[in-house]
């Protein structure tokens, strides 16, 4: 019998003031130890928490579409700074380079979460805040993405890149607990004002 | 706005029977011929939801009638139409046991009622007014699977109310069926604090979703007006229960306390939101009021309901993204006998036989299992999973925060075992007499 396994999730092991470094198989799962989302098998959890490396292949002609869509997301981001809460991202990179004249879209995303568990959240916020041109913009790209969030995760998948290694400084810190201690921080130095 | 063709839906989709038992029987066709031939029996006994509230006050029994994807195929589904069909439902609850947190003690391999079995095919669900009447149609039913060759009873479960019978409830005495998703169309306003009606094509096919889109499988002859339901079949550990209030609470007042925190309610019903600090069971009792609270606002870091909380996890109201794309309808009974209040656990099985109902299991069901009750990190809990259905192998913990300080019990025990489950397709009136007449 299977157990649910995660590799990494025993409190001891994650211990943030022990910069960790962790090694993938080819592939980006740790055979023996896959657990299993709803849509297939998921990503294994690292010292730099869950990831994805998207990269994929852009209709010829599209690029300022990807300029404008970054106006749209500083914007949408300005005006509901928790629209992509959801996520629960740390850090989204993304960015244009070109391999033979063909130019390819790298999505590098850094969050808290396996992303299999939150796809159909994912899918509406980007149906929903108009943030949603720029994906079909990729080759490949389903249609019907909005309404069908299994051939979303389906392109997802088979365009993602796994690593080979990750590092932490603070391994395994949720985005959540850094804006707590942030907070924490904030308040002391208060009550610290306070006090003189 | 929608309009439901109520007179083609099966009554256990939008209406609730007043059942006092009943039982399930889990079937299994050994030819198509002996399938539908069954089928065309039994269908006429089934009420649409029409049916059922033109004649509830006569009525003393309800039936429906569901098939898993096997049964779809063995009663002679071709395979181009089963191919439409979503892949959760084809691949069936036990391929999935991983992922929904059945593992351990949970797991399939454990279940002895043989709904794991690739030969289940259909169950047949009885609700009852009485014992008297489910007696009569135990014994109707066994004479019309004497006369079909080739259909086979698998298993059965009966189910039984448990007293005190004023109200419905579990057998760790939690007042049940006080929130549930208002459907649009379907008739009856919702409860204050249920939100919105929801469109109909969340929970039933053939009718737009949320987002407008309409899902359905093909033929539309077998699969409009239809739903999926997850059948699961829960253990109640009561013994294990009442022990473990007693280790944490010192009076009954402190016990009770203890059971309201990890359900969200008190075993009254009374939302802890609305009584944080002391049972109301008028509140409780009262319809128009024990549903009616949201948590942004109200309880924003779970003073009064802890974030893992049963309810809390199962739906997250106002703190939760996407809700109207993530509600479920429960129906089902408790089954087994009460265990009386100081009587020793005596390892007779009971529990809740439910079924939860939805558009798409995937992103209804399945993703209540896989991140509500069993993401270890849900809420940024860290080490937590939902204290009555999540998966619970005695190494996680449970955290009431408390001002000053939390409070943080540690080695949480399993207080349910999952014993039997299965993924089930329950066709609309029409398309239980397509199935019939398929060749
Ligand atoms: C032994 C198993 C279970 C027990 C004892 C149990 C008990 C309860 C009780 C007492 C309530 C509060 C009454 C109410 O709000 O109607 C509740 C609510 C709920 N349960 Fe369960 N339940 C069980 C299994 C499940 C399962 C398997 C699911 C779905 C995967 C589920 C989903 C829900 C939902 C959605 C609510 C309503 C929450 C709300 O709207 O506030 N439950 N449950």
């Amino acid at each position: 019998m299977k157990e649910r396994n995660s590799m990494t999730t025993s409190p001891e092991q994650k211990d943030w003031t022990k910069p960790a470094a962790l090694a993938i198989p080819e592939g980006g799962y740790f055979k023996d130890k896959v657990e299993q989302g709803r849509y297939g098998p998921v990503f294994p959890q690292t010292p730099a928490c869950y990831g994805f490396s998207i990269m994929a292949k852009i209709k010829p002609g599209t690029k300022q579409n990807f300029y404008a869509y970054a106006q749209n997301i500083e914007k949408a981001v300005g005006a509901t700074p928790d629209c992509l809460a959801v996520l629960k991202l740390h850090y989204l990179r993304w960015l244009l380079f070109d391999i033979k004249g063909d130019t390819y879209f790298m999505y590098q995303g850094i969050f808290d979460t396996d992303f299999d568990k939150y796809t159909e959240d994912a899918v509406a916020i980007f149906a929903s805040t108009g943030l949603n041109t720029v994906f079909e913009n990729l080759e490949g790209f389903p249609v019907d993405w909005k309404t069908n969030a299994a051939a979303f995760i389906k392109f997802v998948r088979e365009h993602q890149c796994p690593s080979f290694l990750e590092y932490g400084e603070y391994p395994y810190v949720s985005a959540d607990e850094i804006k707590k201690a942030l907070k924490l921080k904030a308040a002391f130095s208060t009550a610290l004002d306070q006090m003189q | 706005m929608t309009t439901l063709e109520s007179d083609d839906i099966q009554h256990i989709l939008l209406t609730r029977a007043p059942a006092m038992t009943g039982r399930y029987e889990f079937l299994s066709f050994k030819s198509a011929a002996g399938g539908r031939a069954w089928l065309s029996a039994i269908m006429e006994k089934v009420h649409s939801a029409k049916a059922m509230r033109e004649s509830v006050a006569q009525d003393k029994r309800w039936v429906t009638v569901a098939f898993t994807f096997n049964g779809l195929r063995a009663l002679g589904v071709d395979d181009a139409s089963l191919a439409t069909f979503p892949e959760e439902f084809r691949q069936g609850m036990v391929a999935r046991a991983e992922m929904l947190g059945d593992t351990g003690a949970n797991h399939p391999s454990h279940w002895t009622d043989k709904t794991s079995s690739p030969d289940l095919h259909a169950i047949v669900i009885l609700f009852a007014r009485d014992a008297a009447e489910r007696d009569r149609c135990v014994s109707e039913h066994a004479k019309l699977i004497a006369n079909c060759q080739d259909v086979e009873v698998l298993s059965t479960l009966d189910l039984e109310a448990t007293p005190p019978f004023e109200y419905a409830h579990d057998h760790f005495g939690y007042r049940d069926r006080l929130s549930q998703p208002a459907i649009e169309g379907a008739g009856d306003a919702p409860t204050p604090g249920s939100g919105a009606p929801l469109k109909a094509g969340e929970f039933i096919l053939g009718y737009p979703d949320e987002n407008g889109h309409i899902t359905l499988p093909q033929p539309e002859s077998l699969t409009r007006n239809g739903s999926f339901m997850a059948y699961r079949r829960m253990d109640e550990h009561v013994g294990r229960f009442r022990d473990f209030l007693r280790e944490h609470g010192k009076t009954p007042e402190e016990q009770e306390l203890v059971a309201a925190k990890l359900m969200g309610r008190w075993r009254s019903g009374a939302p802890l939101v609305l009584a944080p600090e002391k049972d109301d069971p008028a509140l409780g009792a009262d319809p128009q009021r024990n549903n009616d609270f949201n948590y942004k606002q109200q309880d924003p870091q779970g003073y009064a309901v802890p974030l893992g909380s049963h309810i809390r996890r199962m739906n997250p109201r106002d703190t939760g993204a996407n809700m109207s794309r993530r509600r479920m309808i429960r129906r089902g009974a408790t089954y087994g006998p009460a265990l009386p209040e100081g009587a020793a656990e005596d390892g007779v099985e009971r529990g809740i036989a439910a079924f939860v109902i939805c558009a798409s299991l995937v992103r209804q069901f399945e993703f209540a299992q896989n991140v509500w009750a069993n993401d270890k990190n849900f809420h940024e809990l860290g080490n937590e999973r939902d204290p009555i259905i999540g998966n619970q192998d005695g190494t996680l913990e449970y955290k009431i925060p408390k001002r000053p300080i939390r409070k943080k019990i540690t080695g949480l025990p399993a207080f349910t075992t999952v014993r039997g489950g299965a993924y089930f397709f329950l066709p609309g009136l029409k398309a239980l007499r397509h199935l019939a007449s398929l060749s």
